[in-house]
């Protein structure tokens, strides 16, 4: 990463004025502590990480912060232009706006068929004048952005812009209404490392003209990168805080864990029989992507084989194949036995292969239905699900309630609604719906995206322990510490083309880097079985 | 103001938040009354007596909800899968038609089975008139909403040519009306002196059993994850054209039953003002009910009140028994609201 924060820059904060203060911020849900007396101060110029897993309470404090929550009890202090600290109206997001406080959210409010400047502009307009100044807002503009890498062409329609983009569109917009304290939740969930890098040169560009920043993640290597000072939070409480360059990773995964993190460990598992056969397969392109040309791949009961590639490669389009959403155009695809062409979702399901989809919401579940329907999606129509069309409600509620204990899934019940689940917790349900059966064939598509440490401990052990039992895994992931750590073997995918699969060992983050980047590269013979 | 979304909705809120949605929808009605310089107690009290006063009241009340139970569910069937069937009106005509065609003295058979099947013609003909849309959705993606409202049109003129030519009744002298239904093809009246009819009896049989279809069974699982999320229906292995398909077929079917209903129960021939928009009213009905079968009998009763309590009220005071759709246009708003309650713990003031 570009920038190491060193002890001396931390310190140097202890004497700046305050931007904002949190004093004793409590909130609670019925029964859930979401926010408990959590105190917190950023100072000017300060970019302040705020940690803790999904559920842990980030969101609530910022929408406190924010005015979309009112706190039960404690108070929000705002510096205003002079530098006095003043207290902020509960429960009012234009005071918030007002008082110079910017929220970037993971999700963008933008309108798509608008320009940029349009979007930047929008509300902010004089109600009644005959013109929109456009003219003083470039001025302004040109202005905030100069020296800050926030270069977006301002005419160009947002919908035609890449995520990263609409996020620097996003942070002028704050920086427009004059942020003077800037939010920004998991803001690098939706980007590529190369643009994640060009995010925190921005932040820390905005950050020395004064911007007070805080960075919601969960991911500690960037939080050690970005930030001078860390805050973690645990179930509501606020259990840590320290200058960034006064702690370390293991430190801060404790704390937000609540327990020392062991990374995942891949033992000896015995090869067995073919699981995944693909020969010199043509398949068409799908979302966007290039289509595959003469793929080969083979995945071996007990092994798990990785996919590495940037996005947009043909992932896609493999996953497709192989989960059985699409046929190949030419080759021969096996999976378990049904081939040449594979078999449709119902057949593979029948067939023992397990699918873990890339997007969870979109297909992984119905977001609408209650879990224990979500449970059985896959296996409704088996004997243990239902008699003659009926559901046998009764015992699917106590086959949930056992699949909610094995899995360690955090919801009220059988009968909570799925959509109201955090993200990990959705993903071990759809784990535990897949692994349950025991699968011979996994395949797992970005598992842990969007997770955070706990979850991927967990996802990263259960995968494994399914390889142990002879499952083979074809993983696809964008995280190569993951790729490297799970993988027996990882093949590239570049425009539609997949490398032969080398064996882990002979292979490190540079090698695969460059050959996601289309680079033919030598892989010790030696090593290269 | 603000608004935090609900964990679940309790019971006893999902059961009042509709009910006082009415009631508010009926008080709002008043400010117009007012307006109209009309006592407002005595026309909402005769809109009441009208609905549910007398024996008679009431059975004019089930008469009419029985077309709109079978057309709300036709609508909350298709929009639990999210298929946009606005065509139950085209569909009830064609079953309407299809119950004349084999219950007139086509077929010369006993109650037991002419009835039967002069209820399956209407309903097959309701059924098979939607798979044209169906198909063309799922084939070429065309918007169901669009065919399936303008074969309404196609469905009353191929009915009016039908009555003017080939089903014209004989001893109609020229009039466009078909040959009256036989005994042995018609629903039985219910209750003496009334118009009450067995049809009633279909339309409730049909609510349980859709209930029973999407809270019970795997098909009606399937049929909800493609309304809610068609990706995820299809990565599970869901058949999501087949099961559009059958769906449509289903709507098609529920809608072709009210036809039926309506000339073997009520009139006893098929003319063309045979339904007063039942079909465009049972999409109200299924919207009042929250897309649930079961919610759809009491939105089909309150609506069918509505109108028959206004057309008494009408009678006896001289209001324009239009106020009856300004009820049930307020009572769509109104319900609005109650779902704001049902899904939202609403806190007041500045907190």
């Amino acid at each position: 990463m570009a920038f190491e924060a060193d002890g001396a820059a931390g310190a140097a904060f202890a004497d700046a004025p305050a931007a904002l203060r949190l004093t004793g911020i409590t909130k609670h849900f019925g029964p859930l502590k979401a926010n408990e007396d959590i105190s917190l101060e950023v100072k000017r110029g300060e970019i302040i990480a705020l940690l803790g897993e999904n559920g842990a309470g980030k969101t609530t404090l910022m929408n406190i912060l924010f005015g979309h929550y009112v706190a039960d009890s404690g108070r929000v202090e705002v510096a205003d232009g002079n530098g006095a600290l003043r207290t902020l109206a509960p429960g009012s997001p234009a005071a918030a706006l007002k008082a110079g406080v910017g929220m970037v959210h993971q999700h963008f409010a933008l309108a798509d068929n608008l320009s940029v400047l349009d979007n930047i502009m929008l509300g902010t307009e004089r109600l009644l004048a005959p013109w929109q100044g456009k003219g003083e807002a470039l001025d302004r503009l040109a202005e905030l952005t100069e020296g800050t890498g926030l270069d977006v062409d301002l005419s160009a329609r947002v919908a035609d812009l890449s995520v990263g983009q609409r996020q620097r569109v996003e942070i002028i917009k704050a920086l427009y209404r004059d942020a003077r304290i800037l939010i920004m939740d998991e803001p690098t969930a939706v980007l590529t490392p190369q643009e994640a890098d060009g995010l925190f040169l921005t932040l820390r560009a905005l950050a020395m003209d004064g911007l007070a920043v805080i960075f919601i993640s969960h991911k500690l290597d960037e939080v050690m990168a970005i930030s001078n000072r860390v805050a973690v939070l645990r179930h509501g409480h606020k259990v840590a805080e320290a200058e960034t360059a006064r702690t370390t990773k293991a430190e801060l995964a404790e704390a937000m864990v609540g327990r020392p993190v062991a990374p995942a460990r891949r033992g000896a598992a015995a090869l067995g029989a073919v699981v995944l056969s693909l020969e010199d397969v043509s398949a068409p392109g799908v979302a966007g992507g290039p289509p595959l040309h003469d793929v080969s791949l083979e995945v071996r009961s007990g092994e798990v084989v990785g996919i590495a590639g940037i996005s947009g490669n043909g992932q896609a389009s493999l996953a497709a194949l192989v989960s059985g959403l699409n046929r190949p155009d030419e080759g021969a695809l096996d999976i378990l036995g049904l081939s040449p062409a594979g078999g449709s979702p119902a057949a593979l399901t029948r067939k023992g292969a397990g699918r873990i989809p890339e997007d969870r919401h979109r297909e992984g579940v119905v977001g609408e239905f209650p879990i224990w329907a979500n449970a059985i999606l896959e296996t409704r129509w088996t004997g243990d699900v239902q008699r003659g069309g009926f559901l046998r409600t009764a015992r699917l509620r106590a086959e949930t309630e056992r699949l909610i204990a094995t899995y360690d899934i955090r919801c009220p019940g059988p009968d909570g609604q799925t959509k109201l689940m955090s993200g990990g917790n959705m993903q071990k349900l759809i784990l535990g719906r897949v692994l349950d059966r025991e699968p011979r064939f996994i395949l797992a598509s970005q598992p842990t995206r969007g997770l955070d440490i706990g979850a991927v401990t967990y996802v990263h052990g259960a995968l494994l322990a399914a390889r142990s039992g002879g499952a083979g895994i074809l993983l696809f992931s964008e995280d190569l510490e993951e790729l490297l750590a799970l993988s027996d073997r990882v093949a590239v995918i570049y425009r539609g083309r997949l490398t032969r699969a080398w064996p882990t060992d002979t292979l490190n983050m540079r090698l695969l880097g460059l050959m996601m980047a289309g680079e033919t590269v030598e892989v010790e013979a030696g090593h290269a079985a | 103001m603000r608004l935090e979304p609900r964990q679940s909705t309790p019971l006893w809120l999902a059961v009042v938040a509709p009910v006082m949605a009415g009631l508010l929808a009926i008080a709002l009605t008043a400010v117009p009354l007012a307006w109209a310089g009309v006592p407002i107690g005595r026309a909402l009290g005769l809109i009441g007596t009208g609905a549910a006063g007398s024996l008679f009241a009431v059975s004019e009340t089930l008469t009419r909800a029985t077309p709109l139970i079978l057309t709300g569910l036709a609508a909350a069937v298709a929009f639990r899968a999210k298929l946009w069937n606005i065509g139950a009106e085209g569909q009830l005509y064609l079953g309407a038609l299809a119950a004349v065609a084999v219950g007139s003295g086509a077929l010369d058979l006993p109650p037991a089975l002419l009835l039967p099947i002069t209820l399956g013609a209407g309903a097959l003909a309701g059924a098979l008139w939607m798979l044209g849309p169906a198909i063309l959705k799922v084939r070429f993606g065309v918007d169901e909403v669009v065919t399936t409202l303008l074969l309404n049109f196609v469905v009353l003129l191929f009915v009016s040519m039908m009555l003017e030519g080939p089903m014209q009744d004989p001893m109609s002298m020229g009039w466009p009306q078909s040959a009256p239904i036989v005994d042995e093809a018609s629903l039985p009246r219910l209750i003496e002196k009334t118009r009450l009819h067995a049809g009633l009896i279909v339309a409730l049989a049909a609510a349980v059993l859709m209930w029973l279809l999407l809270q019970r069974t795997v098909w009606g699982l399937e049929m909800k994850a493609v309304g809610a999320n068609p990706d995820a229906a299809r990565f599970a292995g869901i058949p999501v054209r087949g099961v559009m398909i059958g769906v449509a077929l289903l709507s098609g079917a529920l809608a072709g039953l009210a036809g039926v209903g309506e000339v073997a129960g009520l009139k006893g021939f098929l003319t063309l003002d045979l339904s007063p928009g039942f079909g465009y009213s049972g999409i109200v009905v299924a919207m009042l009910a929250g897309l649930n079968p079961l919610g759809v009998i009491p939105a089909a009763l309150f609506i069918a009140g509505v109108f028959v309590g206004a057309d008494s009220m009408s009678r006896a005071i001289g209001v324009s028994s239009y106020i009856a759709d300004l009820i049930v246009a307020l009572s769509l708003l109104t319900m609005l609201l109650a779902g704001l309650v049902t899904r939202y713990r609403i806190h007041l003031g500045r907190a």
